[in-house]
């Protein structure tokens, strides 16, 4: 609890900061209508008119808080939570490419890292081709995919996925060969002494040994996981999903809608990762590894 | 489960550990390493034998040698009669190394029963043996602890406790108490003792404690370096029975100091 006090803080600072903004960014409009409507206006209503702005260039956090409302909890309330207006609507199609690509991306990220530490060829071969496939810009290798699993008649959630899985197995990848490699030399003589096949020297040593790498780079994956499903999103013509209603937004100039759309996704990115977070605890806990 | 070694009913006279000119060279980046030259050595069935000598002689070397772990250049090894890697297939030797290695994620019970399971014993005699070897080494009662539960010495006595576990007569210790204190140390020593009396295994032991090799050892080995060889085996005559307070008699001094003069000998080289 002794946390409580710096976080809050820190978040009373952002407001801080964020509120001024708004009110720098938007009174150039709110001062240009006034001066077209040949008004007068007091300090007080430029600052109250800048943070009430329907369009605003940067909309202010209390209307960013009533469209997120507006569009979940009073949408659930009147049992339209899934009607293609409501945010959860939009969260859980962009959810589900999240998880399906990050269990791809996670088990081909586990089991290139595990063919990286058993094979000597994939140890020298795999990893600069992994590098190589993470500095290329996402944004310009999204269309592609999408627009070649389109003309095979792949669309949908698949595509998406699969755009998630390519951001997300690297950081499982890299963390699982440091992890697969972090018994020692002793452990593994000891392994020797017993004469322990490799598989059992992969299940009774390697794994455990791995789990706290695991789940750390797994954080890592789901977080890129949502972005790569948001990315996704964009090329298909703005349907369905956050990444939709970003795109939405700002062809229509909704700034209300992009930010809330934004604080959609970094809502989700939290609970996603803190999931993640709290099956690591419970799993080290099981295992006796934390104190 | 597959047979017992043949060594077992054999008579005391044949070595179970039968060095012959053994040469083990390191080929390193920087050119070729001696480790060990023309080492011979017979250790007899149920003998406590100490290596002792500066560090980088070639204790270890000689230690994972006999467990198959590196394998000599030159010369002939044999262990329980055979090669040692047949020894190791024969389930011969435990290893303890100087840390205690054990497993963050078991527990006691379970880390002494990790090599049960890769040797493929059944259920109920993993238990059985679990519980006789944590008597044993006095650790009956914590094996549900988990290694962090547990002081260093503890948890050193728990890894010797998993090398005697499936039953193999010879037990490989390098430097096991290397890292504890000595009051921790001359207990564990006792201890030690009074296990290897009561089962009667092959010992061979490294440190660099020259009392703790004259307390334990009824034979010393002192090694030198560069290359790593033998300067000089000892053969102690103090008796199997040895209360801590033998470290004050003529008798026990008269060891001692003859180890220390090999050990200067040794050194002379450099
Ligand atoms: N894997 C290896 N590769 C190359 N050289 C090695 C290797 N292992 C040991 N050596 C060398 O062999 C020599 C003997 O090493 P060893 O570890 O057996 O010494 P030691 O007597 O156990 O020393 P210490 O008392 O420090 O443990 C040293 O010169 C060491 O540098
Ligand atoms: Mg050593």
């Amino acid at each position: 609890m002794r946390s409580v006090l710096p976080i809050l803080t820190v978040v009373l600072a952002i407001l801080a900061l964020w509120y001024g903004a708004a009110v720098a960014l938007n009174a150039r409009w709110t001062l240009d209508q006034a001066a077209r409507a040949g008004q007068e206006l007091t300090v007080s209503q430029i600052v109250s008119d800048t943070l009430q702005q329907e369009r605003p260039k940067l909309p202010a956090p209390h209307q960013v808080g009533a469209e997120l409302w507006k569009t979940t909890g009073a949408m659930a309330l009147e049992g339209r939570a899934f009607s293609k207006r409501s945010l959860i609507y939009h969260g859980w199609v962009t959810l589900s490419a999240t998880l399906l690509g990050f269990a791809i991306g996670a088990g081909a990220g586990i089991l290139l890292a595990v063919g990286i530490v058993h094979n000597r060829a994939m140890d020298r071969s795999v990893m600069p081709w992994a590098i190589a496939s993470q500095t290329i810009p996402i944004l310009a290798i999204a269309p592609m995919i999408i627009v070649v699993l389109n003309s095979i008649g792949i669309t949908g959630l698949v595509p998406k996925a699969i755009i998630s899985a390519y951001l997300s197995f690297f950081p499982v990848a890299v963390g699982m060969v440091k992890g697969l490699r972090s018994p020692d030399a002793m452990d593994l003589d000891l392994m020797k002494t017993w004469g322990a096949r490799a598989g059992q020297v992969f299940w009774k040593l390697r794994w455990p040994s791995s789990m706290p790498y695991l789940f750390t780079s797994l954080k890592v994956a789901m977080a890129a996981s949502l972005v790569g499903a948001i990315v996704g999103e964009l090329p298909t013509g703005a349907i369905r999903g956050l990444g939709a209603r970003l795109l939405a937004g700002s062809y229509y100039g909704q700034t209300v809608q992009i930010w809330s759309a934004l604080f959609g996704a970094a809502i989700l990115a939290a609970l996603l990762v803190g999931l993640v977070g709290l099956v690591q605890r419970i799993t080290l806990k099981r295992m006796g590894m934390a104190r | 489960m597959r047979a017992r070694p043949a060594g077992k009913g054999r008579d005391v006279k044949t070595p179970v550990i039968k060095a012959e000119n053994v040469d083990l060279v390191f080929q390193t980046g920087d050119g070729p390493v001696q480790a060990l030259s023309d080492v011979s050595l017979d250790v007899g069935r149920g003998e406590f034998v100490s290596f002792i000598g500066p560090s980088g002689c070639g204790k270890t070397t000689f230690l994972r040698c006999v467990a198959a772990l590196e394998h000599p250049t030159g010369g002939s090894l044999s262990v329980n009669g055979m090669s040692p890697d047949n020894a190791r297939k024969e389930r011969s030797y435990g290893y303890v190394f100087q840390a205690a290695g054990l497993y963050p994620w078991r527990t006691i019970a379970r880390n002494i029963r990790l090599p049960l399971e890769i040797m493929g014993y059944p259920k109920a005699d993993q238990a059985a043996r679990v519980q006789k070897v944590l008597e044993l080494v006095d650790l009956a009662g914590f094996g549900n602890k988990y290694p962090w539960q547990l002081s260093g010495g503890m948890q050193q006595r728990a890894s010797i406790a998993r090398a005697l576990a499936f039953d193999a007569d010879i037990l490989l210790m390098d430097e096991p108490f290397g890292a504890l204190d000595e009051i921790v140390r001359d207990h564990l020593n006792e201890q030690l003792l009074a296990l290897w009396a009561r089962t009667g295994k092959t010992c061979l032991f490294v440190t660099h404690s020259i009392p703790e090799a004259v307390y334990l050892s009824t034979k010393i080995v002192v090694m030198s370096p560069r290359p790593g060889r033998i300067a000089d085996v000892i053969d102690s005559p103090l008796p199997k029975e040895r209360p801590l307070d033998i470290r004050d008699t003529p008798e026990f001094l008269e060891i001692a100091h003859r180890v220390r003069e090999g050990l200067r000998a040794g050194h002379a080289y450099d």
